[in-house]
């Protein structure tokens, strides 16, 4: 099974918020601008409904500073 | 039908300056950071693409048209080499130097991801030089920059793009900026 997962190159962000626009709950802007994710640093796992808002923070960060990686999570046993 | 397509080039010349006027200062209201004129950043950035696009189709109009009009004595090496004009061939030439420069960063805008930031805003901060040799253009080429109506529209273009200009180089200009600036002094 694999997983969407947001990756954040913090040497490109700028803190410019688009991503926390698109991405609501998921993404909080921290009182400097910068995307956080509760729980996660510079990795943020992406539920299904989020994919593609999650496509369209990588394809409009004005840093080009988000990537989508596929992540394999072991099956439940 | 001469005279029609040199209408249609003098209106679409117009109206691609307005527009690109337009572009330059929802660029910089882009590059603060800022949500504006009721909508999110992300839709800034897009309708600044969006009406970037616009003012380009119409300026491949503008440049079509008069490849059709006899009296414009455009040849297709005009379209991409400045200078070589027959008529005005200084101010044609800088209109051919403007439009090379908008190939150039809508080509870069669009394979964004592709060129990766660096080659992509390297190419962006000529736009701040393509808008002004437009302008010129504009105004040694135009047929009608004695009259007042794009006297008036010329006098709004420039003057906007001014003060858009001089609020992007304001130390507030930068969403965020304050804030970081406070944390880095203390």
């Amino acid at each position: 099974m694999t997983r969407q997962s947001l990756h954040i190159d913090w040497t490109a962000c700028d803190g410019r918020g688009l991503c926390t626009e698109l991405l609501g709950p998921l993404l909080v802007r921290d009182e400097w601008g910068y995307p956080r994710a509760a729980g996660y640093g510079s990795d943020v796992p992406i539920p299904g409904s989020f994919v593609a808002d999650a496509r369209d923070a990588v394809a409009l960060c004005p840093r080009l500073a988000l990537s989508l990686q596929e992540v394999r999570t072991p099956a439940r046993s | 039908m001469a005279e029609a397509f040199w209408a249609l080039g003098r209106a679409t010349g117009v109206v691609s300056l307005v527009l690109f006027t337009v572009t330059v200062l929802l660029g910089i209201l882009t590059r603060s950071g800022r949500p504006a004129l009721g909508l999110p950043r992300f839709a800034v950035t897009l309708v600044h693409r969006n009406v970037s696009l616009l003012a380009t189709v119409l300026v491949i109009i503008h440049v079509a048209s008069l490849l059709a009009d006899p009296y414009a004595q455009l040849r297709l090496v005009d379209v991409v080499v400045p200078f070589l004009g027959t008529a005005k061939p200084f101010w044609l030439g800088l209109g051919t130097f403007a439009f090379d420069l908008v190939l150039a960063l809508v080509v870069t805008g669009l394979l964004r991801q592709r060129l990766g930031q660096r080659a992509f805003r390297f190419v962006h901060w000529f736009s701040y030089a393509m808008w002004p040799v437009a302008v010129l253009h504009t105004l040694g080429d135009g047929s009608d920059v004695g009259k007042s109506w794009l006297v008036l529209l010329l006098v709004l273009c420039v003057g906007s793009v001014l003060v858009s200009l001089a609020w992007r180089m304001s130390a507030t200009f930068i969403e965020y900026q304050h804030t970081r600036f406070e944390e880095a002094r203390r």
